[in-house]
């Protein structure tokens, strides 16, 4: 029972972060109908700011969560900026052009981004600093850590505020026009440029939080790291429904779980055949079964033809 | 002279340069004939999966996972690694397992078909970025497995890999070791470059007549409009499948000739990355176009490979940061932005037949009954 309720507790935080970064790529494809391959990158240079920031940071003596909160700050602008620029530069010129053109753009830009990084920050995986003295609570058996805590309010309080700034502001109302059909919005007096590149500036700002937490919580930052979670976020958004807000936190925290249980009873449901080491397949088999059982996803709509 | 007089001097002309390449190329060291050699292995992968994605119009993202089959059963096939690991099987192969070439090339494409017709089969009613996804997965899972494999079955060895895999003999002709003919010094990798342009040139005709069957008008049809394709009688899942297992077969026999050629395999060379690469070779070269893809697969493969040998001082200049490899994958990341940008279609692009071109004598005057 304790392992049940730790791998729970595990799961949460690990589907914290798939949520954040799968509202990244839902929103983006809900407007413009593009796999941001890119954005899993966007979330290891995140990370990898704040671990320059607070690195250099260690010797003033401030406090931890001050440096924390700087260094989560530098990357929010950091990633915003880049995601803006790289929607300017390798999307839109490619707004019209056949749908395999800004596909491999994107894939070229999340090479590239990898790349560059490797170039910046060396290719070997760097300590992330201990910024808050992580002291651990017991629940029922299981651990629970204060970053952990951490992370999965800041998680509650930031999808509560993208709900309400999508749901209730002029933004999330222009934003959802967009999505809808950018003509007609644009004929409305919405700018429809000026909505996707904020949409992709929220979205970075989402997946930095969530790169930050990454570090924070696994404790190391590299310049692949951001590759897989990327991937399994997307994973997310299919699993919740693409192009739905609600679905991308329900499908994050559905997959934090499933693979966190997954990786805690493989061992025992397979009679010791396969470890632990399958962890990351749980992904791919879900969204196998999930596109061929369910493509809408759980809370998609079905919609006539995305081809 | 005329046209065809024309044409088959072309053919001569490209046949003699074809086949002096590599002698020419020795010269300057075996590296740069492995090159060629490694860049013909990309062709034929990009000629696989030019079928499931250029013809068919199925985004796959997993293709590499086929090639790793392939690979993967040469080296079982053609390694010690069986019966080292099972004393059973040592004993019924005393000599341990030499399967050859005239076995394994067909053995490795009817098992990668098998496995693309597997994958494609849960997949059919997914389409375009969907199917990339999931076809994605299916790769990563192979991979996953092949790298976990090592217990408690030892079948692949784990990251290890399997190595001393058998070089190819056809007929006492052994390509492993290098030959001598007529007083000129053949190395082994020269041998291996005829044998994979002998078997690049049936892929292309292969693809060649596929396109202009009606196999593949039908894919082509399911590629613009899989609705109409299917009004038109066009047994849609038939198709598709044997889309996926076309395009996996040369994925495998690919993978057969690199397990050999290279004497090893892991299963880091089957990364995400290299799907990635042979995707791109499809696209920037000019997607469903056989000319534009063979020279995407051998623009991707064959330059940054050159660049290889001039980053040295590149290297020394920026304090190890930018070493060949990295230099490669920049440029890779570069060109595929670029060239995606400039010219959406590709390089060398399908030309555009039955569309009429603005201003051509038989362009339809101004359309009536819409708005008069």
């Amino acid at each position: 029972m304790d392992i049940f309720i730790q791998q729970i507790i595990n799961g949460l935080v690990l589907g914290s972060v798939y949520a954040l970064v799968a509202l990244g790529y839902t929103m983006v494809y809900g407007i413009i109908n593009l796999i941001n391959f890119a954005h899993g990158e966007v979330l290891m240079v995140g990370a990898l700011t704040s671990w320059t920031v607070a690195t250099s940071m260690m010797g003033l003596g401030w406090p931890g969560w001050v440096v924390l909160f700087i260094s989560l700050l530098a990357a929010i602008v950091v990633c915003s900026v880049l995601n803006f620029s790289i929607e300017k530069v390798a999307y839109r010129p490619l707004r019209t052009a056949p749908r395999l053109a800004p596909l491999i753009t994107a894939m070229g830009m999340s090479l590239l981004l990898q790349t560059l990084a490797m170039i910046i920050w060396k290719p070997n995986p760097k300590p992330y600093p201990i910024l808050i003295p992580s002291e651990p609570y017991e629940i029922a058996g299981a651990v629970i850590n204060t970053i952990q805590i951490i992370i999965l309010v800041t998680t509650a309080v930031t999808l509560a505020g993208l709900m309400y700034l999508v749901n209730h502001t002029k933004l999330g109302r222009a934003m959802r026009a967009t999505a809808e059909n950018p003509k007609v919005a644009g004929l409305m007096g919405v700018r429809p440029d000026m909505v996707i590149s904020a949409t992709f500036i929220i979205g970075a700002a989402l997946a930095a939080l969530a790169g930050v937490m990454y570090a924070a919580n696994y404790g190391s930052v590299q310049h692949s790291m951001g590759f897989l979670p990327g991937l399994k976020a997307f994973t997310a958004a299919v699993f919740g429904g693409i192009g739905n807000l609600a679905g991308a936190m329900v499908g994050g925290v559905l997959l934090g779980l499933i693979e966190a249980m997954g990786a805690g009873y493989i061992g025992d449901l397979t009679g010791g055949i396969l470890g632990s080491h399958y962890q990351d397949i749980f992904a791919f088999i879900v969204l196998i079964l999930v596109l061929t059982l369910r493509p809408q996803g759980l809370l998609g709509e079905r919609v006539a033809d995305r081809a | 002279m005329n046209l065809r007089d024309n044409k088959l001097i072309t053919f001569i002309i490209a046949g003699v340069l074809l086949l002096i390449t590599p002698l020419i190329a020795q010269q300057f060291g075996n590296a740069w004939v492995r090159i060629i050699d490694i860049a013909l292995l990309y062709v034929l992968l990009a000629l696989g999966l030019n079928i499931v994605v250029g013809y068919a119009g199925l985004l796959d993202l997993g293709y590499v996972a086929f090639y790793a089959v392939g690979a993967y059963m040469m080296g079982l096939l053609a390694s010690p690694h069986l019966s080292q690991t099972f004393p059973g099987f040592a004993a019924t192969f005393p000599n341990g397992l030499h399967t050859p070439l005239w076995l394994v090339i067909p053995l490795g494409a009817l098992l990668a078909g098998v496995f693309g017709v597997a994958l494609g089969a849960p997949t059919l009613k997914l389409r375009g970025d969907y199917l990339a996804i999931v076809t994605l997965g299916f790769g990563e899972i192979i991979r996953v497995f092949l790298t976990n494999l090592d217990a408690p079955v030892n079948v692949t060895n784990g990251p290890k890999g399997l190595s001393q895999i058998d070089s190819f003999k056809v007929l006492g002709y052994d390509f492993g070791k290098p030959h001598s003919l007529f007083g000129l010094e053949i190395p082994s990798v020269t041998g291996y470059y005829y044998l994979f342009l002998a078997l690049v040139i049936v892929s292309v005709i292969i693809c060649h007549r596929l396109e202009q069957s009606r196999i593949g008008r039908a894919w082509m049809a399911i590629r613009e409009d899989e609705v109409a394709a299917k009004a038109m009688g066009i047994n849609t899942r038939n198709m598709k499948l044997l889309a996926f297992g076309m395009g996996a077969t040369f994925g495998g026999v690919s993978g057969v000739l690199f397990a050999s050629f290279q004497g090893f395999v892991s299963p880091e060379s089957f990364s995400l990355h290299e799907s990635v690469m042979i995707v791109a070779m499809v696209v920037l070269g000019g997607i469903g176009h056989i000319p534009g893809v063979i020279l995407g697969a051998l623009l991707l493969a064959a330059l940054p490979e050159v660049l290889r040998h001039v980053a040295g001082p590149l290297q020394n200049m920026t304090d190890g940061r930018l070493d060949s490899a990295i230099l490669r994958q920049l440029l890779i990341a570069f060109a595929m932005i670029a060239i995606m940008l400039s010219r959406p279609r590709g390089l060398w692009p399908v030309p555009e037949h039955g569309r009429i071109r603005p201003g051509s004598p038989d362009q339809d005057p101004a359309p009536k009954g819409t708005l008069s």
